[in-house]
Parts: structure tokens; sequence; C-alpha cells
């Protein structure tokens, strides 16, 4: 039974992101949520396969598109649809934006949008969680283009170097905006190229959740025994434009045939066929629980909407804690 | 009179660079794609082929070493990056390595080099993509820092700073990228070096660059309403900084209102500031203003927009605080900006 759950779980998980990007990209044009949006969609096998295999208290630190990674590992949606909206409810009160997540009750560092920055970020957090014993795994989401970016070695050397508990997840989507890999890279393999640096590496399939989970799970449960690091690298495909609410095969960088292929092998539609086929999903409670998380998302965006944006005398705030906190910590 | 978007500016530049020079190849994430850096690389890849206007791996800081290198041996690079914030990410080799070279090897060797950094502003973007960092590039002596404002200077100066001998970093703001003017369709340099009196005047000096500028003279129509006669200085140069044609106009108005996007201690307007404190001192008959970002970063909520971004109001109060006159409401100004700082204009539906 427990198994059962735990996939109707993981495929909710799923859900609720497609739901959630969907009514993002509905509402986009109403000119309302004033910053950039890098949606999920397509990409959500992955952040609720990975998420499932983390705790609430391990660390997870993300990309401009940070939607699916944020909702998967228990972040607040309330929060995150007020911060797009720009209100003083949101996860950061207006600060970031879409680009910016923050969710500390479920270990969501930080989300940045500067290509490979949080990836030493993360992993300092698996050292400090290493040198204080605390149990944590950290877990970094990043594209295919963050390979390309000189602290992707540095950050795999020291992880390895020190075993630390951390697992770097690749999301292979093909495109860094609109730059194909293959003018980016040459045709090599980044599962060896990780491996060189003496870390677990395999190479797993974006659309198949349970494979996902049972990759990350083993290195979690390796990372939490001092087994150290592990790299995966997952093929998948963003459906919608690099940022926006919008479909864009028509500009010319990719083809309608190759997006076309792509949204076959929709993650989301794969497992439901296989949960309703096993008898674990039944078309009522498929329902019911699209009912239930309609009305969740309906709410947190009404909610969003009539918050208050951040009042004026927070204007020049939070450039620094106080020190007195500092002296507190150290 | 030929008119042109500073986008097409910008790209006619470029394709007369590799027109004239074999040298001369473009590199940049996005540099062929269908956007095109905003169409400023538009249609160049089809012309002069993949070896020369190229996509680029998500390695700032590496292939500006790459560029450098190539640059010394013969090359003549032209590197742009969809953000200025992403050049942060090069500062190593931009500092360290493009800025010293010449100084290094005795002027044995130089780095003709062109980084071309777009200026994100609203809609947003945060305080990851919407950076004013040219007192940062400027502060590093070996680097020269230019900022054009027209569609005719964004030309001129492209070119000139591709034919310079030593590195460049040319700073366009987005928003200025949808304004056009007159441009000839010739070959022509700009200077890299000279400020521009955009706007004569004798009662007061306003210096900026960039869209600064555009608003620096918005400011001063306003003034001309209350018969203070400005004169605007179009800086186009920020590194060097042409201190000569400051004081020159300072002689005539003896008042100094600097504006400049960055933030506002050790930037560009304290710089020009204290440049005049000291060569211009006895000239001065009121002390010297500047309207600047705040000492902070701007949030993505569109409430804080108006707040955190100086603007045409803000540079008129400015003006007339120095002439003790009462300010204005912004609503008075009747002026033609959008409601919201975080769009250039009403019919921006987002996102950049």
């Amino acid at each position: 039974m427990t198994l059962i759950s735990d996939k109707l779980a993981r495929f909710t998980t799923m859900l609720r992101i497609r739901m959630v990007e969907e009514m993002i990209a509905a509402r986009y044009d109403e000119q309302e949520m004033r910053c950039p949006v890098h949606l999920s969609i397509g990409q959500e096998a992955i952040a609720a396969g990975v998420c499932a295999a983390f705790t609430r208290s391990d660390y997870l630190f993300s990309t401009h598109r940070s939607h699916a990674h944020y909702l998967a590992k228990g972040g607040d949606l309330p929060g995150l649809i007020a911060e797009i909206y720009g209100r003083n409810t949101g996860c950061v009160r207006g600060r970031g934006g879409s680009m910016h997540l923050c969710d500390l009750d479920v270990g969501i560092l930080a989300t940045m949008p500067i290509v490979g920055s949080t990836l030493p970020i993360a992993t300092g957090a698996a050292f400090g969680s290493k040198l204080l014993g605390d149990q944590r795994v950290t877990v970094v989401f990043f594209g295919d283009g963050t390979t390309e970016e000189g602290v992707f070695s540095e950050s795999l050397n020291f992880a390895a170097l020190q075993q630390l508990p951390i697992v770097f997840i690749c999301e292979n989507n093909l495109y860094s905006v609109y730059s194909p890999l293959e003018v980016r890279q040459p045709a090599r393999d980044r599962v060896a190229l990780a491996a060189a640096h003496g870390i677990t590496a395999a190479l797993g399939d974006g659309d198949d959740v349970e494979a996902i989970f049972s990759l990350t799970e083993n290195a979690v449960a390796r990372a939490r025994n001092g087994g150290g690091p592990s790299f995966l690298e997952f093929a998948t495909y963003r459906w919608r434009e690099h940022c926006g609410p919008h479909y864009d095969n028509d500009i010319g960088y990719r083809s309608e045939a190759e997006f076309l292929a792509w949204q076959q092998r929709d993650p989301l539609a794969r497992t439901e066929r296989e949960l309703l086929a096993s008898g674990e999903l039944c078309a009522a409670t498929l329902s019911d629980i699209k009912a239930s998380l309609q009305d969740e998302i309906e709410t947190a965006f009404t909610a969003a909407r009539e918050a208050p944006f951040p009042d004026e005398s927070t204007l020049f705030t939070d450039l620094f804690v106080p020190t007195e906190l500092c002296v507190q910590a150290a | 009179m030929r008119t042109l978007l500073y986008t097409e500016a910008i790209r006619e530049a470029l394709d007369l660079a590799m027109a004239a020079d074999q040298r001369v190849y473009v590199m940049g994430l996005g540099v062929p794609d269908p956007k095109a850096i905003f169409g400023t690389t538009a249609g160049l890849q089809a012309k002069y082929g993949p070896q020369r206007v190229f996509d680029m791996p998500v390695a700032e800081n590496g292939m500006t070493g790459v560029a450098i290198g190539s640059a010394l041996a013969g090359m003549r690079p032209v590197m742009v990056h969809q953000r200025v914030d992403f050049a942060l990410l090069a500062l190593d080799q931009i500092a360290n390595s493009a800025a010293k070279w010449s100084f290094l090897f005795a002027g044995k060797q130089s780095v003709p080099l062109v980084i071309r950094l777009l200026i994100g502003r609203g809609w947003g973007q945060g305080p990851q993509h919407s950076q004013s960092l040219q007192a940062t590039f400027a502060h590093f002596p070996g680097l020269k820092v230019v900022m054009p404002t027209s569609p005719y200077d964004a030309k001129g100066m492209l070119l000139a700073a591709i034919a310079d001998p030593n590195p460049v970093v040319f700073l366009e703001h987005r928003w200025l990228h949808s304004t056009f003017g007159h441009v000839p369709p010739e070959h022509y340099h700009a200077p890299l070096s000279q400020a521009l009196v955009s706007r004569p005047g004798s009662d007061i000096t306003l210096v900026a660059s960039s869209l600064a500028h555009i608003e620096a003279l918005q400011a001063a129509n306003i003034l001309a309403q209350h018969n203070i006669s400005a004169e605007v200085l179009d800086l186009r140069s920020i590194q060097p900084l042409d201190r000569e044609t400051i004081h020159a106009s300072l002689k005539k108005t003896k008042r100094l209102l600097v504006v400049d996007h960055g933030w506002k201690s050790f930037g560009v307007a304290g710089e020009i500031i204290a440049s005049m404190s000291e060569i211009a001192f006895t000239d001065l008959i009121s002390a010297p203003q500047r309207v600047t970002a705040p000492d902070h970063y701007p949030a993505t909520t569109p409430a804080h927009a108006n707040l955190y971004y100086p603007g045409v109001a803000e540079i008129v109060n400015a003006a007339l605080h120095m002439f003790k006159r009462t300010p204005m409401s912004e609503s008075d100004m009747q002026l033609t900006i959008p409601l919201h700082r975080d769009v250039p204009d009403k019919n921006f539906r987002g996102p950049f």
C-alpha cells in the first residue's frame, strides 16, 4: 500500500506543477505578473522524482527555471504565486520574483538565474553539513549549459575530494536559451566527465518519474552514509518558450517536429496512463485530485492578487542583517 | 535623412566592420539565434559564416580568455553578453588580463577586444539582471568604457571600438534599443573619448550618459519653462572621462548636476563631481549635485520600481533646488513616461 501511495504522490506532485505552470501561463498576459517566468512544463518528472528522495530538512538549490523544484520539495504555493505577483506575502517579499525563490522551512535555500552560480554554493552547503555532521544531503539542479562553466569542474572536484553529501542533477533540455547543445559542446559524455572526478554518475530518462526516483534514492542513501557525491543527468525538454508563457517553435531555433516528438513523451500523461492501467489510480480519483488541486491553485492566485505590495518603508531594508544577529550565530 | 533603430545601427556597424576587416569576429550566447541579441546580430552568420559569427559555450570567463588570446594572435573579437551582469563571471579575464596586458608587457602587446554588454532594467528582472556597472569597469585603468546614447554614436563608437587596439567595454542600455535617429550609411568613427554638448545652455550643466542622458534632455525642456537654461552633456565615454568638455561648460554655467544610473557611492557621478571640485572649484557658485540610483538593489516587485529608479522628475527637482526654487510635482511636469518605471514604454508587454 505504501508503495502505491508513494507513486500516486509523485504523480500528484507532477500534476500540481503542471497545473500551477499552466495557470501562470494563462494569466501572464494580464500584465500583473511583472517579472520574467521560466516555466517547467515538460520537465516535471525530474523535479517530482528527485525531490521525493529527499527529506524536508535536506537542502535544495536551483536555477531560473525553478518553480517545479520549489513545489516538489514542498515550497509554499501561496508564497510562490505572491512572489511572482511582486507582493509582500511572497516567499521573499517581492524582492526576487520568479527567479529568486526560497523557503527555509523545507530546505530551499536559493534559486538563482546566473548560470552555474549555485553549483559551488550548493557544494559549500554540503561541506557545511559534513563539518556539522547534521546528516543533511544537498541537491542542486542545473541545466546542460552549467556543465560548460568552469565552476562545474571546480565544484565536482571539491565535492569528490571531500566526499560531500551532495547530488548534482543535470536537467539536459538541449538548449541554453535558444543555443542548441551541439553548438556549445562537442559530442562528449558528461556522465563520464563527472565519473572522471571520482563521482558516481548515471544517465537517466527524464520522463520516467519512477526511474528518476530510484536513481536518486540510491544517490541520497550513499551520500547520507558518507559515500560521497553523485551526478545524475536526465534528458528532458522545455515545451514553452525560454522565458514567458507562450510557445516559440515558430521562431526557428528548433523544429515543430522535434517539439511534437518530445510532447508525445509527456511525462505526466505517461505516468497517468501507467497508474490507470495498473489500477493504482481510477478516473474518479483522478478527477477528485484535479478538482482539489484546482481549488488550491485558484485560492493561491486569489490571495496573491489581493495581497498588498511591499510597503515603501521596505525599499532600503535588509542590505545587512543587524550585527548582533551575526554575533549570536558565531 | 536616413533613420535607423539603435539596434539597426549596432548591426550595421558590425556588418561594416566585418566586411572591412577579415580579423573581426563576433561571438556570444545567442548571437546566431532567431532573436539575434535583440536584432543586433541578425543575418550576420548567413553573410559571414559560422567561423566568424557564432554561439559559444556558457563559459563567460573562459571564453573571454579565448577572446583575449585570439586578439593577441591577431584577431579582432567582438564579444557580447545579453546582460552586463554575466560579465561579472569574466571579471578575472577582463580586469586581470585584458586591462593590464599592454602595461604588463610594456606596450609590446595589446588586446583589441570589444565586449558589448547590455544593461537590463524593469519587468522584475531583479538585482542580478539589471545592474549599471559602468563605474566598476571604469575603475580599472586600461579599459575604455563607453555608453553611446544615440544610434549615430552607437554605430560610430562601435566601429571606433573595433578599430581600437585596446580593450573596450561597450555598454548598451536595453531601453535605448527601441529608439531611433539619424545614421549615415557609410563607415565612420565617433570618438571614444569625447563628451558631446547635446543641448547648449547657460545656467546649469547637466552631465549624463546613455538612458540617463535622454532623461536629462527631457528635464532640460521642463527647466526651460522655469527660465533655467540647462546645458546638457552626453558623456558618451566614461573612461577616459572628458573632463575638459565638462570644465568648459562649467565656466559658462557655474552649476553642475550629474545624472547616472549607477549607485551613488563610489560611482561615475561622484568621480565627476570630485574632478570638477579639483579643477573648477572657483568657477562654481553652488555645490555640485548628483541624481543616481540609491546605494541599494532594485527589488523585482513593480511596487518599488518608481521609488528606486531616479527619473526626469528627480533631475528637474535637483536642479530647481540648486536655484532655490520650489520643487514641482511629477504630475505638473506632464511627462510622457509610463506610469510604472519598470517598463520603457506603455506598449511594453513583457518579459524582456
